[in-house]
C-alpha cells in the first residue's frame, strides 16, 4: 500500500500510533503508577513526586526477592529439563524407522492439548506421594507438562532437517547414537535449543495454576502468585503501587529478551508445527 | 504453549530413508540405544501427564474427599450432580461465550493489524515490537495491569472517561455481570492479538506482489482484494491459529481468576473444578467437572484433525 494523498498517509500514521498506544500503554502506566507516592496514588496522571518508595516497600514488606529467584530457579530447571530430555529423545523420534513411531509424536501432540486443570488432582497426589508439596522441585516436575511436548516436537522437526551426510561422516568413524547426538547434533542444534529454551522459560516463568495450588508458604511462592496475591495491611486497602512495581520488575527483564530476540521468537513461533 | 504453524518446505532425506547407505553395525547399535533415548522423555510424560489424567477420570467415578483417603465407587452420580448444578451450567456458558467473543475480536483485531504492518512504512519495526510486548507480560500481570486501570474509584480508564465527559460517575467495571465479562474479553483480547497479529503477518508475507497487481490491472477494489485474494491465501494459516487460540480459551483460568476471581458471572470450567478441587477438596465432584474439561477439548482436537487432516511434518513415515 502506499498513501496516494497527505491525507491519507496522516490517517495511517494515526492508525500505527493508536496500535503503538493500545499495545503499551499498560505497562507504561504501570510504570508511572509505581513512582507515585501511596497517597498520590489515584490523583492525577504524573506523578509529583517520582519516588522509589513502592519498589522499597515491596522488598521489605514481603519476601518479593525470594519470590524471584524462585522464579528463575523453577524456569531455569524446566527449561533445562526439557531440552535436555527432548533433546536426547528426537534422535529416534526424527531419524530412526520404528514401530509405535507416529503413535508417539501424535500422544507427544495429544499431551501438548491437556487442559492444566485436568491433570491437576493427579498431580497433587503425586507431588505428595514425593514428597514435594510446597517445593520447587515439585513446581518443576508440575510444569514438565506444559513444555516437553513443544519442546520435543521442536527439535525433532529442527534435527530431521540437518543434513544426514553430516551423520554419515561419524557413522563411518564409528561413533555410536549417543554420542552422534551429543556431538554432532547439539552444536547445529544450538540455534533451535535457544529458541526452546527461550519460550519454555517464559512459560515457566509466566505459569500461574500450578503454582497457586502446590506451593503453601509466601517464601515458596513464584512471582506470578506473589503478585496476585499481594495484600496491604487491611483487607480493605489493595496496595496498588506496590503491584505495580511488582509488575514492572517481573517484565522488564522479559520485554528486554523479547526486544532482543524478536526475529528468533517470531521464527520459533513458525518454526516446526502442524500443516494446514 | 501455542506452537505455530507456517507451512515448511519439502522434507528433506531423513536418515531412515536411506537406510541402504547405513552400516548395519550402526543399524543394530542405534536400534538398541533407540529406546534408552527415548525412555527417560516417556516415562517423565507418562508420570505428569498419562498417570495424573488417568487418576482424573478414576476419581471422577468415586466420592473421594481431600480429608478421607478411602472412597467407593458411585458411577455416574457426579455427573449427574454436575450437570444439575446451576453453577457449573453457567460456568460452561460463560467459557463458551468468552472463547467465542475473545478468539472472533483477536482475529479481526489480529488480521487488521496485520495488514497495517504488512504495508511498506516506516517504523514498522518499532510497531512489532510494540505489538511484542503485551505478549511478553506474563498473564498474571497483565490482569493485574488491567484490574488498577479499571479500578472504579483510581482507575485511569474511569479518569479518562470522565475527563472527555463520556460518563458522569464512575463505572465498576469489574462488579457489574455483564461488565466484569467485557473486561476479562478485553484484557484477553489486548494480551493475545499480538500473537494473531505476528502468525497473520508471517502468512501476508508469503503472498506474492504479482498477485496484487494483476488484481489491480483487473481494476479490483481494496476490499474485493481483501475478500478474493489476501483471506483465503491466509486462511490456513488463521485456522490454525484460530484453533489454538479457541483451545486456550476454552481452558482459560488465570485472566479471570486474578481479575474476578470465583465470582459466578465470570467463572469458567476451569475456575469452577478447581474451586471443587481445592478450596471444597471434593475431588470426586471436581474431577467430574475436570474431565468434562478434557473432553470438550480432546473432542474438538479430533473434530479438526478428523475434518481438516492435518497433515503433521515429522509424522510422514517413509512408506
Amino acid at each position: 500500500m502506499s498513501a496516494k494523498s497527505p491525507a491519507r498517509a496522516v490517517g495511517f500514521y494515526l492508525l500505527v500510533a493508536a496500535i503503538i498506544l493500545y499495545a503499551t500503554f499498560p505497562f507504561l502506566w504501570a510504570i508511572i503508577t509505581s513512582l507515585k507516592e501511596g497517597s498520590a496514588i489515584g490523583a492525577g496522571f504524573w506523578p509529583t513526586k517520582v519516588t522509589l518508595q513502592n519498589y522499597r516497600e515491596l522488598f521489605s514488606e514481603q519476601p518479593f526477592l525470594a519470590n524471584i529467584v524462585n522464579s528463575l530457579v523453577v524456569a531455569a530447571a524446566v527449561s533445562l529439563v526439557s531440552i535436555a530430555l527432548a533433546l536426547i529423545a528426537a534422535y529416534p523420534l526424527s531419524r530412526l524407522r520404528f514401530k509405535g513411531r507416529r503413535a508417539m509424536l501424535l500422544a507427544i501432540l495429544g499431551v501438548s492439548m491437556f487442559p492444566q486443570i485436568a491433570v491437576l488432582a493427579g498431580l497433587f497426589e503425586i507431588i505428595r506421594a514425593l514428597g514435594l508439596y510446597n517445593s520447587l522441585s515439585g513446581l518443576v516436575l508440575a510444569n514438565l507438562i506444559l513444555v516437553l511436548p513443544f519442546a520435543a516436537w521442536v527439535l525433532t522437526n529442527f534435527m530431521r532437517d540437518i543434513a544426514v551426510e553430516l551423520e554419515d561422516a561419524a557413522i563411518v568413524d564409528g561413533a555410536g547414537p549417543v554420542r552422534i547426538a551429543l556431538s554432532v547434533f547439539a552444536p547445529l542444534m544450538a540455534p533451535a535449543m535457544a529458541a526452546v529454551g527461550l519460550l519454555t522459560f517464559i512459560t515457566a516463568w509466566n505459569e500461574f495454576l500450578f503454582a497457586l495450588t502446590f506451593t503453601l508458604t509466601p517464601d515458596k511462592r513464584t512471582v506470578p502468585v506473589a503478585i496476585a496475591l499481594i495484600t496491604g495491611a487491611t483487607a480493605y486497602e489493595t496496595p496498588w503501587g506496590r503491584i505495580m512495581a511488582a509488575s514492572v520488575i517481573v517484565t522488564l527483564p522479559l520485554i528486554a529478551l523479547v526486544l532482543i530476540l524478536q526475529r528468533r521468537i517470531v521464527a520459533g513461533l513458525s518454526a516446526g508445527s502442524v500443516k494446514g | 504453549m501455542p506452537g505455530a504453524m507456517a507451512p515448511r518446505a519439502s522434507a528433506p532425506a531423513a536418515r531412515y530413508e536411506s537406510a541402504a547407505t547405513k552400516p548395519s553395525a550402526f543399524e543394530a547399535q542405534a536400534a538398541r540405544a533407540k529406546w534408552l533415548m527415548l525412555a527417560p522423555l516417556l516415562v517423565v510424560l507418562l508420570l505428569v501427564a498419562g498417570w495424573p489424567l488417568i487418576r482424573t477420570i478414576s476419581e471422577s467415578f468415586t466420592d473421594a474427599y481431600l480429608s478421607s483417603p478411602d472412597s467407593k465407587f458411585v458411577g455416574l452420580d457426579n455427573y449427574v450432580a454436575l450437570m444439575q448444578d446451576p453453577r457449573w451450567r453457567r460456568a460452561v456458558l460463560n467459557t463458551l461465550a468468552f472463547a467465542l467473543i475473545s478468539v472472533a475480536l483477536e482475529t479481526i483485531l489480529g488480521v487488521a493489524i496485520a495488514l497495517v504492518l504488512n504495508a511498506n512504512m516506516p517504523g514498522r519495526g518499532l510497531t512489532r515490537a510494540a505489538m511484542l510486548i503485551p505478549w511478553a507480560i506474563p498473564t498474571v500481570v497483565s490482569a493485574k495491569m488491567w484490574a488498577w486501570m479499571l479500578n472504579d474509584l483510581n482507575g485511569v480508564v474511569n479518569m479518562m472517561l470522565m475527563k472527555i465527559g463520556l460518563i458522569a460517575q464512575p463505572i465498576a467495571w469489574l462488579a457489574d455481570p455483564w461488565l466484569a465479562m467485557a473486561s476479562v474479553i478485553a484484557v484477553d483480547v489486548w494480551k493475545a492479538t499480538p500473537f494473531m497479529a505476528l502468525l497473520a503477518l508471517a502468512a501476508l508475507q508469503t503472498i506474492p506482489d504479482e498477485v496484487y497487481e494483476s488484481a489491480k490491472l483487473d481494476g479490483a477494489g481494496a476490499w474485493t482484494i481483501f475478500t478474493r485474494i489476501t483471506l483465503p491465501l491466509i486462511a490456513a494459516a488463521l485456522t490454525i491459529a484460530v484453533i489454538f487460540r479457541a483451545l486456550d480459551a476454552l481452558r482459560i483460568f488465570d485472566v479471570i481468576y486474578v481479575l474476578t476471581g470465583t465470582t459466578r458471572a465470570t467463572s469458567t470450567m476451569s475456575i469452577y473444578a478447581r474451586q471443587q478441587l481445592v478450596e471444597f477438596q471434593d475431588v470426586g465432584f471436581g474431577s467430574a467437572a475436570a474431565t468434562c474439561v478434557f473432553l470438550i477439548i480432546a473432542i474438538i482436537v479430533a473434530i479438526v484433525v478428523t475434518v481438516r487432516r492435518v497433515d503433521v511434518e515429522p509424522l510422514r513415515s517413509a512408506s
